[in-house]
């Protein structure tokens, strides 16, 4: 349990709305690390610059975060363990260890303390965070439990007695709403989960392994295979496996996985084998930096993969819309027999959001494999048969009675057998990509605008920008005709007969796509598919998320 | 019960003459005789000439990447296990390209049957040094000879604790007909290394040097026997032994899967209402 976990889920419990965003280090212990927590009444999306409560577990922290408190804010830490007294107002010295030596007999509880004493200080009670611990150590039996939450009272009464001006935040009690809390690692896998995945492969990566660990923990109760691979080649080509035989399967990596999955990928595309991607950014080019966040793969998970095939990315703003978009690839790439990306990047996939519910009575499961009684009447199967829409059968091998099923990595024909003459290949082409290509289009969702209706303004990102932009959006908009139009849905593009995005684009003064990468990456696919050129580019490629702060002031220059 | 006409495929389009050909008989003739129906078997493939085997026989067929048989094999087992799984490989691409695999499928031991062609050459991309090409061949691209030890795949089989080891040459198709039973029956992954003249490419290791080097391993020899096992795999060179050099009754990947314990992956319903209260652990 860390810190940042549990006053997350005690928030969250009490029913404010929760924003989290993790940055740490790739190290497995030690160095610098921080999680940090906004809560509200009112719904919120993205990250700050500066906070009102720092909890300091050591002297490095209070020397780089210090600037980042807001005048009337605080500094909680324990000055045994920075071996520094502040003397500043603002700092409140708590022996967070001692207190944990002597209530619960074990240095460790120390953050059980610390956790209290945000609790204190902010005046919010004990009762959640009570249960969270009990959930937390219940496998460690009564005594860890009960040493906790005597720690967890000793911190809160501490910072409570010691607050030299409690109740100076004014927090207003949230209504009684039950909140859900979770990150996009997690939704993505509960996303496979109830879409019918039934074998996933994969090799840890940060940031795709917490969609690994999720399965894993699954896979038993629910009858999944969970396999590590030995390398990502194997666990695409694993994947593609499982599903020609018949089970939904997905993979999931990082860029330099994903680089080794690229023959895969075509594979996938040639033999029309469905396929779910997961794609978790973190900054390249190479190892980059490990545990950091950017959208940088984009146009690589675009055009990866020799030769021509279809493919469907989606890029997700929220952990909610990580969880449906999951849920719309594994039916894209059932339907259309084709591998669809969930790409995604290590801020969503580590960022925590509340959200009253999802509605689970929109999740789509149609199940297109053919087994035996489905091919009735069908003499001769063939795996790539011709057909109007370029979709062929797809049997079960082994569940479809006599009929065999046959693919190749080579050119084949409708049966599956290797071919080299022209005509058969034309063909072929013509079914696997370009009869499907419109049938795919139509599937796809317009872009999100959110603010003005005819924005004069337009703040344009993709993926996991959505929750700053939106707030962004919010707070300039007393000022301004402005709007935020997010893609999620960003390849292939959404027709433009039900909203003509582009239109909109044209008739605004100011055109702005923010990205987290440094040459513009989504702009560019714009102008390509579209001829759309922004007026303006926003980029942000120092590994870190946009802040609220940052965007704003980056906006100066243009509003 | 199954005929070979059953199992009568495409035309093949090796060279005239190819060691294969006495491959492509032997494993339909094995399956004949085991009784397995087309429909019971997923032959997974890679890329050469050992690669475009399943196409010349009628059965389920996944003909994918070059060197990545083995993930495809084992990840078809998990989905189906009760289907026969074939694995086709040569030696290029089982040994080469795709080494890391067959490291890791002895490890994970799934019950699927690994056929190595083993040519000690790469046909397809005519006439390269494979990496059981003996040391001091001359090809166009090792023109001073292959600088580097040919790989022993027995031994290294062996010493990984592979649950079935054997080799055979296919210019004896009877043994090799009874080694492929015995592979195919066996529970666990199988090795099956053939020995197969490449008439094209490979004019050292023809059927002339083969023929009067194998001999059989003795009827009374022991393959329980992991350290006796492994001297014998080293023997090449004036004498070469066929036969199933070594067998260990380790469990299967299938057996210590949790999920497919009742019934194959594949005859699984999924029920959205089954999974639904999986939300209730985010609240």
């Amino acid at each position: 349990m860390t810190v940042g976990g549990a006053l997350a889920q005690t928030f969250s419990r009490i029913g404010y709305y929760v924003f989290t965003h993790q940055d740490y280090m790739s190290r497995i212990r030690g160095g610098h690390n921080f999680y940090q927590i906004r809560f509200s009444d009112q719904k919120i999306s993205a990250s700050r610059e500066m906070v009102d409560i720092l909890l300091a577990l050591d002297l490095n922290t209070i020397e780089i975060h210090k600037k980042s408190v807001r005048n009337e804010g605080f500094i909680l830490y324990d000055s045994e363990t920075a071996k520094k007294k502040f003397e500043e107002p603002e700092f409140i010295d708590i022996p967070f260890r001692k207190i944990a030596l002597d209530v619960g007999k074990n240095s460790i509880m120390a953050n059980t303390v610390a956790t209290g004493a945000v609790l204190g200080l902010l005046d919010l009670g004990l009762e959640a965070l009570k249960n969270i611990i009990k959930q937390a150590f219940m496998k460690k039996g009564e005594e860890v439990i009960q040493n906790n939450i005597a720690c967890a009272e000793a911190g809160y009464n501490y910072a409570h007695s010691n607050c030299p001006h409690c109740g100076t935040f004014g927090i207003s009690k949230p209504e009684d709403r039950r909140l859900m809390l979770i990150d996009g690692v997690h939704a993505i896998g509960m996303g496979a989960l109830m879409s019918g995945c039934k074998f996933y492969s994969g090799y840890p990566m940060s940031p795709s392994t917490g969609i690994l660990d999720y399965l894993a923990s699954r896979a038993e109760e629910h009858h999944l295979v969970v396999e590590q691979a030995e390398d990502e080649i194997a666990a695409i080509n694993m994947a593609i496996g499982a599903s020609f035989t018949g089970a939904r399967a997905m993979t999931g990596t990082s860029g330099g996985g994903f680089a080794l999955m690229v023959e895969g990928l075509s594979l996938a595309g040639m033999t029309e084998t469905p396929l779910v991607i997961a794609e978790m950014q973190r900054p390249g080019p190479a190892t980059g930096l490990p545990t950091r966040t950017e959208q940088a793969d984009l146009l690589f998970v675009l055009h990866a993969g020799h030769g021509e095939f279809p493919r469907v990315i989606f890029e997700p703003g929220t952990p909610k819309q990580a969880f449906y978009l999951t849920n719309r690839a594994f039916e894209l790439a059932e339907k259309y027999q084709i591998p669809v990306f969930i790409q995604s990047d290590q801020y969503l996939a580590e960022s925590e959001w509340t959200f009253e519910n999802f509605d689970l009575d929109h999740l789509i499961y149609n199940d297109y494999r053919m087994r035996e009684k489905d091919l009735e009447g069908v003499e001769e199967y063939k795996r790539h048969k011709y057909s109007d829409t370029g979709i062929s059968l797809l049997a079960v091998p082994g569940e479809a009675g006599k009929h065999l099923v046959v693919t190749d990595s080579d050119e084949h024909d409708e049966e599956g057998h290797i071919i080299e003459d022209s005509e058969t290949r034309i063909k072929m082409v013509q079914k696997r990509l370009l009869k499907k290509l419109p049938l795919i289009k139509k599937e796809i969702e317009a872009p999100f605008l959110y603010g003005d209706p005819s924005p004069k303004i337009v703040l344009a990102g993709h993926g996991s920008t959505y929750g700053v932009i939106k707030e962004v959006v919010d707070t300039v908009s007393k000022d301004q005709k402005v709007a935020m139009m997010h893609f999620s849905q960003i390849y292939p593009l959404s027709e433009r007969d039900r909203f003509d995005y582009i239109e909109l684009l044209e008739n605004a003064d100011l055109t702005i796509c923010i990205e987290n990468n440094a040459s513009g990456q989504f702009a560019k696919l714009i102008r390509a598919e579209t001829g759309f050129e922004f007026s303006h580019q926003i980029s942000k490629y120092d590994g870190r998320p946009f802040t609220i702060e940052n965007l704003k002031e980056e906006l100066h220059a243009y509003i | 019960m199954p005929t070979s006409e059953d199992y009568k495929g495409q035309v093949p389009a090796w060279c005239p003459g190819c060691g294969n050909f006495q491959i492509l008989s032997t494993v339909r003739q094995a399956l004949v005789e085991l009784g397995i129906e087309p429909w019971e078997v997923l032959m997974v493939s890679g890329i050469g000439q050992a690669g475009k085997l399943p196409h010349y026989i009628k059965c389920h067929t996944f003909n994918g990447l070059h060197g990545r048989t083995l993930p495809v094999a084992t990840a078809a087992k998990l989905a189906n296990h009760s289907l026969h799984i074939i694995a086709v490989a040569g030696d290029g691409d089982c040994y080469g390209e795709g080494g890391n695999h067959f490291l890791h499928a002895i490890r994970r031991n799934p019950n699927i049957t690994l056929l190595v062609h083993n040519n000690q050459i790469y046909g397809l991309t005519k006439g390269q040094a494979s990496p059981t090409t003996d040391q001091g061949t001359r090809t166009k691209i090792q023109p001073y000879g292959v600088l580097a030890e040919p790989m022993n795949p027995l031994a290294m089989a062996i010493s990984q604790d592979c649950s079935f080891v054997a080799r055979g040459f296919s210019g004896d198709p009877e043994h090799l007909k009874e080694l492929m039973k015995a592979a195919i029956t066996h529970k666990g992954f199988s090795l099956l290394d053939i020995l197969q003249p490449c008439v094209t490419f490979n004019k050292v290791n023809t059927f002339k040097w083969y023929r009067d080097r194998v001999y059989k391993l003795e009827e009374e020899y022991d393959p329980y026997n992991r350290i006796k096992a492994f001297e014998r795999s080293l023997e090449w060179g004036e004498k070469i032994p066929n036969g199933i050099f070594y067998k260990s009754k380790r469990e299967t990947l299938e057996e210590r899967v949790p999920a497919i314990q009742e019934k194959p992956l594949v005859k699984q319903e999924f029920s959205i209402e089954k999974v639904k209260h999986e939300i209730e652990k985010f609240y």
